[in-house]
């Protein structure tokens, strides 16, 4: 009990006297998530829609895939960069491994799935007669894909929400691709694990609740764009 | 302006539409009445192309409408479509509106001067700020109208738009699908189960049944004189009779029902089966004969009285009905039981073809 109250006091101590070490850890983990999260929206919603708006063989069973896939453990996907990126690895050449770029590709993997079928079934969501009403006031194929997505930005908005949760949170692929390399691939999940690994556990739980809040805060940010 | 030939639309091995053949009218309201399930939104879904018939065509000013997909858009833009469900945009009503005019490529001042218009003429210009979703069944089914109507169709297609309604949102977009079809010119064809409002506003009414056209005409045609006894039954002619016709001199069948010989106009021949079809309004009742020109008078016992708001509908023991005003069957004062002459012009009677 006395640890995590202490955990409470030492992580208030951190954040308000802006702790650099604390901050750079923070500071390097919401970027991280950000960006996996901004290039994962870009690349796979686009991508949801395309698989949603066309029909051809074998649709429903990548579908399935797709949802399967939303189970991928981040140790397989740590795995999976580990021998694309390392030095011996097809993409070896990159220089890739051990950096934050190399953690934002894990996040983007660990994350594609969960963006392309919750747009998928967000855009599935939108009703028929919506679907309808807008062909038949005239659109065209694309204007009629824009206005459907439109429709469904609340749906899309909370796959969004998801998928960087599903980041920020994540630890297996951060640790295998990153190295948790003080000062350079550290982020809060890394830290919160070696530090309790070392015994400081109140420092980890004041990292947790960094952690937390970080989540937090980019939640009420979002949920306040969805109210609009 | 709109011609459909040979349309047919299958669902897996059903078939749901049947050798459609219809042409329609610029500037008509055409109704288009049958029982649910019968096929009328198939049909509507086909003239505004939003699906692909499996076989036939449709023509529009002459084009045939499904040769190409471009050809199928552009022709869709010159019509709009009312569903039965008032399925709005999450987005504020005047937003709503907009839809149909940027999907157009509208300048945006031309877009706000339509928009503004188009709400105006539905009365809901205070509503434009509104987000949809608060609005009541029949205000976002105004909005509906509004959104249809605000890129200024040739066409306008009603599926059922009143079916989800209220009584008085429903009269309310009566009156304005009365009101865009005698100011704007617009063609209308709307779908209906409901037969007193497809005669209400109908130029011409289809009668649909079991995915085919059974009879098209002017209202009056499709009320007094139903091709046969389904029609009969649907458009609310209560009786229809069996009987076989007895002898035709020049005109005048005499028919044979119950027992007794009726009078009515008709072509058919003696020995042809009839269907004898009398509206009930058009059946009176009285406790003895006068002196009168009508030519038809069955002797009857009443088996059931019931009340319609100010008529009354009284059942006889041959199972015909009459409507009358409340206050005649007081005044008359009819009971259950009791005998009674039925009385009716013979030009009340419609001799279909059994």
């Amino acid at each position: 009990m006395n640890e995590i109250i202490n955990g409470l006091i030492q992580a208030i101590e951190l954040i308000v006297t802006l702790d650099p070490e604390v901050m750079d850890i923070a500071l390097l983990t919401l970027r991280i998530s950000i960006a996996s999260i901004l290039i994962t929206s870009l690349i796979f919603i686009p991508t949801g829609s395309f698989i949603h708006f066309h029909e051809f063989w074998g649709k429903r069973w990548l579908i399935n895939v797709i949802q399967t896939l939303f189970a991928l453990p981040t140790v397989v996907v740590g795995l999976l960069v580990f021998l694309l990126l390392s030095r011996a690895g097809p993409l070896g050449f990159l220089g890739f491994f051990f950096t934050p770029a190399g953690m934002v590709i894990g996040q983007v993997i660990l994350i594609a799935p969960i963006m392309t079928g919750l747009t998928i079934s967000a855009l599935s969501g939108v009703d028929k007669t919506i679907r309808d009403t807008i062909v038949s006031l005239g659109a065209t194929e694309f204007q009629a894909i824009r206005a459907t997505i439109k429709e469904a930005r609340y749906a899309i908005l909370a796959a969004i929400i998801t998928g960087y949760s599903r980041g920020i949170s994540e630890v297996g692929a951060a640790m295998m691709i990153g190295g948790n390399i003080r000062g350079h691939t550290r982020v809060l999940t890394t830290a919160i694990a070696l530090e309790t690994s070392m015994g400081n556990i109140e420092f980890s739980l004041a990292l947790g609740i960094i952690l937390m809040s970080l989540a937090f805060v980019i939640n009420i940010i979002l949920n306040r764009v969805q109210q609009r | 302006m709109i011609e459909v030939k040979r349309l047919y639309k299958k669902h897996g091995e059903k078939e749901i539409l049947k050798d459609i053949n219809l042409t329609i009218d610029k500037g008509e309201i055409f109704t288009i009445i049958g029982p649910t399930g019968t096929g009328k939104t198939t049909l509507l879904r086909l003239i505004d192309l939003l699906d692909m018939p499996t076989s036939g065509e449709i023509f529009f000013n002459g084009i045939n409408a499904n040769s190409s997909s471009k050809r199928r858009r552009e022709i869709r833009r010159k019509m709009s479509m009312l569903f039965q469900k008032p399925a709005l945009f999450k987005t504020g009503v005047y937003d709503n509106v907009t839809y149909g005019l940027k999907f157009r490529g509208v300048e945006r001042h031309i877009i706000d001067k339509k928009v503004n218009h188009a709400l105006e003429i539905v009365g809901l210009s205070d509503y434009a700020q509104r987000i949809a979703p608060t609005l009541s069944g029949g205000e976002a089914q105004r909005v509906a109208l509004a959104r249809a109507i605000v890129i200024e169709p040739e066409v306008l297609l009603l599926d059922e738009p009143t079916a989800n309604l209220d009584p008085i949102a429903t009269e309310k977009i009566e009156e304005l699908i009365a009101r865009i079809n005698r100011e704007y010119k617009t063609t209308i064809i709307m779908a209906t189960h409901d037969r007193i409002q497809g005669q209400r506003l109908a130029d011409r009414i289809a009668v649909m049944m079991g995915g085919e056209i059974i009879q098209v005409g002017r209202p009056q045609e499709i009320f007094y004189s139903p091709k046969n006894g389904k029609i009969a039954k649907f458009v609310g002619v209560e009786n229809v009779i069996p009987g076989v016709v007895e002898s035709n001199e020049g005109g005048l069948a005499i028919v044979n029902i119950f027992g007794s010989n009726i009078i009515g106009a008709s072509t058919l021949k003696a020995g042809e089966d009839v269907l004898v079809c009398i509206r009930p309004e058009d059946i009176m009742i009285s406790r003895e004969i006068g002196k009168s020109s009508v030519r038809n008078v069955l002797k009857v016992k009443i088996s059931k009285i019931a009340p319609l708001g100010p008529l009354a509908s009284v059942k006889m023991e041959n199972s015909l009905v009459s409507l009358i005003t409340k206050q005649s069957a007081e005044d008359l004062q009819l009971n259950v039981g009791d005998e009674v002459y039925a009385t009716f012009k013979a030009t009340s009677v419609h001799l279909a073809c059994g």
